[in-house]
């Protein structure tokens, strides 16, 4: 009998275990998929690349789509400087969305045969959206001077709402990278375990109720397989969200007065 | 984790105990941040790497290779048009040449034949003209010639007329002299 237990899918499996500086750095199913995730991105990529014809196949057309995608998203809103942190928006974004992809496999060759959501853990995210947060700090600090500051105070605003608004902007600052990460984290998790419940249905239809219980879980069935739908939908709108962010970030190191 | 036993509530049971037991919902659990943390940078940064040295700038190469083909094909294009229109042009102007040299050669022609013909014609005029002139004097001749002829009858004539009727001899000189004189009256 199939486990329904929808929080199962998140469990972090020690496969090899490795400790150094007092630190646990085991390597888990997590780490197989972020290393695969890393792999599977660099191979697919230099397939795609290895004719590098003038008239592209499909794979080749693919791989230019998404790169010029990412160029366009970093130059609409960070401006042509904004380039500079393309390897860095790329990486990100082909990161999370291969990473998305690959949780959303039921079954999977890994250790467990069950797939992992990379992203579904608040710390992955939280490590990314800080990675995001610092490179602003430390490059718009390094760029402007005490001139980043003034991403605090906007210009235009009168004197005495000003102190107010300068909080605000600090605090909306502040709070980036928890937005930034938790509404990947929480994206993730919650569609994996909706539909893991949905999925979970069939199998407890089935176990209560014998046969019919089977056929009664073609509506829990039809559910799975629109909320999959949807659930792909979500793993690329998250991986673009988080990039596009990333990018009006960034856009505030490079033009911090607004 | 533990193997699910056989029925749905025992196994919630355990789940719920395993759950207890390790504490956390799996995803805030810190047994294994340090880990994902470690696994993370590693998988990142080769990523990272990997993207800019060598994928990325591969991508990009092939994009502009790709946009420039294009431009210096359009180029060449453009090239390629702009001498088929100066061969154009220079087959209209060889065929405008040719056009009025032959005009040349036919108003030359024409001119030569006109200026032939004007030659054999004032040619065949002058002979004519000397052949009528040669004849008009002939004949001016023959009738200078008949005239003197007729005058010396007419005086003789005369001569003898008026010795018949009036029986006075005149002078053959003397009836010329009349004669003339009426030839004159009657000519004036």
């Amino acid at each position: 009998m199939a486990d329904t237990n929808p929080i199962k899918q998140f469990e972090v499996h020690e496969l090899v275990p490795f400790e150094a500086f007092g630190l646990n750095l085991a390597f888990t199913n997590s780490s197989f998929f972020m290393v695969l995730t890393t792999v599977l991105t660099i191979v697919l990529f230099s397939l795609a690349m290895s004719s590098r014809a003038l008239v592209p196949n499909r794979s080749q057309s693919v791989a230019e789509i998404i790169y010029g995608f990412v160029a366009d998203m970093l130059r609409s809103s960070a401006g042509a400087e904004g380039l500079r942190f393309f390897p860095f928006v790329f990486t990100l974004f082909i990161f999370i969305l291969v990473a998305n992809m690959l949780g959303m496999f039921p079954y999977f060759p890994a250790p467990g045969a069950h797939s992992f959501t990379v992203t579904s853990h608040l710390i992955v995210t939280v490590a990314l959206a800080m990675l995001v947060w610092l490179t602003v700090i430390i490059y718009g600090v390094f760029k402007n001077g005490p001139k980043f500051l003034k991403l605090f105070v906007p210009s235009g605003v009168p004197i005495y709402i000003l102190p107010f608004v300068t909080l605000i902007e600090v605090i909306s600052f502040i709070s980036r990278p928890i937005s930034h990460s938790v509404r990947l984290f929480a994206n993730m998790l919650a569609g994996h375990i909706l539909l893991k419940v949905f999925a979970g249905f069939i199998v407890m239809l089935g176990a209560g109720l014998g046969a019919g219980g089977y056929l009664l879980g073609i509506f829990p069935f039809a559910m799975t397989l629109g909320l999959t739908a949807l659930e792909f939908l979500v793993a690329f709108l998250q991986a673009y969200v988080f990039a596009v962010l990333t990018c009006i970030y960034l856009s505030d190191a490079l033009h911090p007065g607004h | 984790m533990t193997h699910a036993p056989h029925t749905e509530a025992a196994q919630h049971a355990a789940d719920a105990a395993a759950d207890h037991a390790s504490g956390v919902f799996p995803p805030f659990d810190p047994t294994y941040f340090s880990s994902q943390l470690f696994w993370l940078a590693i998988s990142f940064i080769a990523l990272y790497i990997a993207l800019d040295r060598f994928i990325l700038p591969k991508i990009k190469t092939t994009i502009e290779d790709r946009r420039d083909r294009i431009a210096d094909d359009l180029d060449a294009a453009a090239q390629a048009k702009a001498d088929a229109e100066a061969a154009g042009q220079a087959y209209e102007k060889a065929l405008a040449e040719a056009r009025s040299k032959a005009h040349g050669i036919a108003a030359q022609t024409r001119k030569a034949l006109d200026a032939e013909i004007a030659k054999e014609t004032a040619e065949v005029e002058a002979e004519l003209a000397a052949k009528q002139e040669a004849s008009e004097a002939a004949i001016r001749k023959a009738k200078d010639k008949a005239f003197a002829e007729v005058r010396g009858i007419a005086a003789t004539a005369t001569a003898s007329v008026v010795e018949a009727l009036a029986g006075v001899e005149v002078s053959e000189a003397d009836a010329g002299k009349t004669v003339d004189t009426l030839i004159k009256s009657k000519g004036a």
